[in-house]
């Protein structure tokens, strides 16, 4: 099966076309946030201010990469464990986040939101951090710098090899793919 | 009394920071490539199969293997007839890190509180183990831990009668219940024995040893191969989307305890399981 090139903003009808187990390769804006980051983010909603990203479409990469050596566009940058977002996530999604690019498993309140208004969740390979880095063309600071690497990032990406591990019918590849391998082993 | 600088310490832990996060140990690159090659499953091969060009790409062009380069442990087996001069052995060890770190391009992962949560900027303090051994040699070793498998980490104070069948169902649901959020094919240190606090450090420190070495008692290697067989048949595979990786290896340690304690310690590592070690 070859991997379906995914265009960033993506649309609430190509989100909802994805399958659990779909092979992708993303292409375009997709911005970096983790715990603090997020936890900031959610704050400025409940203090009723405008986030300092457009969310409507976007992609989220949970991701605190390592610092760029001269000449590199950014350090190792592999995918972070997802559910530590997953308290401030459907705030986001609520608010029109399409896509969020992680790893390992997601609670019942981030899957209903998804369900709800269209969204995805993608899986980058842990630990390939040096890998995924030669598919991140261009990394721009937006805000909170003073994070260090949870700091926002704004990333191009060309052909970011993921995986759609939970699609908006709340299909679950975790559950998935290891009943798939049992019935054949 | 053998006289080792603090400034040669230091000097060390640096280098050591920076290779561990650049190379994988053979024992693990090795095992990664041998599963690839026996892995039934079409998209775990394929995950294996990235591991291995990340690897490849980490030595060639020295980066990071992983974006988590870890809260750094350092181990030091300090020989008794050893003087430490010129400087405080732990400030020794903290600036190797603080070196390594910033010169290594590496990320820096350590809050300096656990609840007011802000970055100490360095990657320091390390988390330094010292045992006092006879002789007049310093054995380091350097171990980055990364968190997303530290968190899957797990411990249980079990009563004596919950014996053999206890410690190995803890292991098992402790993998279970892990799933795919620790970076799967995962290598797993378990502690069996000691105090509350002593079972976690010997769970740590079986990860410490190559996967490739079985515990020299034939019951507790026996166990190892039992427990690894079992993991391995759960299915979660390689970043848990199917497989037999689940586990590279699973390596016991073990202490005296106390007669009514039977403490059990499970300590996950992801596939960037990375230690280097170094003699002064």
């Amino acid at each position: 099966m070859s991997d379906r090139i995914i265009t960033t903003p993506i649309s609430k009808e190509t989100a909802t076309s994805l399958r659990a187990g779909d092979t992708v390769l993303l292409n375009g804006v997709v911005y970096t946030a983790r715990d603090a980051a997020h936890a900031r983010l959610v704050e400025l909603l409940d203090q009723g201010k405008e986030l300092p990203i457009d969310i409507k479409d976007a992609v989220i990469y949970y991701v605190g990469p390592t610092p760029a050596k001269p000449g590199q566009v950014i350090g190792s940058a592999g995918p972070t464990t997802s559910y530590r977002m997953d308290a401030y996530a459907p705030r986001l999604i609520e608010l029109g986040l399409r896509g969020m690019i992680g790893k390992g498993k997601r609670s019942q309140d981030v899957i209903d939101s998804m369900k709800k208004y269209g969204a995805v969740y993608f899986g980058a390979i842990g630990g390939a951090a040096a890998l995924i880095a030669k598919t991140i063309a261009e990394c721009e600071m937006v805000c909170y710098e003073d994070l260090g690497s949870e700091a926002i990032r704004k990333l191009t990406v060309k052909d970011f090899p993921a995986t759609v591990i939970i699609d908006s019918l709340g299909n679950n590849l975790y559950e998935i793919g290891v009943k798939d391998y049992i019935k054949s082993a | 009394m053998r006289e080792i600088t603090a400034a040669s310490i230091t000097e060390k832990i640096r280098d050591m920071c920076v290779e561990a996060n650049y190379l994988l140990p053979d024992d693990v690159s090795e095992c990664i490539r041998s599963c690839h090659k026996t892995e039934p499953w079409a998209p775990a091969r394929d995950t294996l199969g990235r591991l291995i060009e990340n690897i490849d790409i980490a030595r060639n062009e020295k980066m990071p293997l992983c974006q988590d380069t870890g809260l750094t442990c350092v181990f030091l087996e300090l020989g008794q007839d050893v003087h430490i001069v010129g400087g405080d052995l732990n400030e020794a060890v903290h600036e190797g890190v603080r070196q390594g770190y910033a010169g290594g391009f590496l990320r820096k992962s350590v809050v300096a509180d656990p609840l007011h949560r802000k970055n100490t900027g360095d990657n320091t303090p390390a988390v330094i183990t010292v045992d006092i051994v006879p002789g007049d040699t310093l054995t380091v070793t350097v171990a980055p831990k990364g968190f997303g498998s530290e968190n899957m980490s797990r411990l249980n104070m079990f009563p004596p009668a919950a014996g053999e069948k206890g410690v190995k169902d803890f292991v098992i649901e402790t993998v279970k219940l892990a799933g795919p959020n620790p970076c799967p094919p995962i290598v797993i240190g378990v502690g069996i024995g000691g105090t509350f606090d002593r079972v976690a450090l010997l769970a740590k420190k079986a990860l410490m040893r190559p996967i490739n070495r079985r515990h020299p008692d034939k019951y507790y290697s026996d166990m190892e191969t039992e427990l690894l067989e079992k993991v391995n048949a759960l299915g979660i595979g390689p970043q848990g989307f199917g497989g037999k990786t689940t586990a590279l290896g699973l390596n016991i340690e073990t202490h005296p305890t106390h007669i009514a304690g039977l403490p059990v310690a499970v300590n996950i590592n992801c596939h960037v399981t990375r230690h280097v070690k170094a003699k002064l």
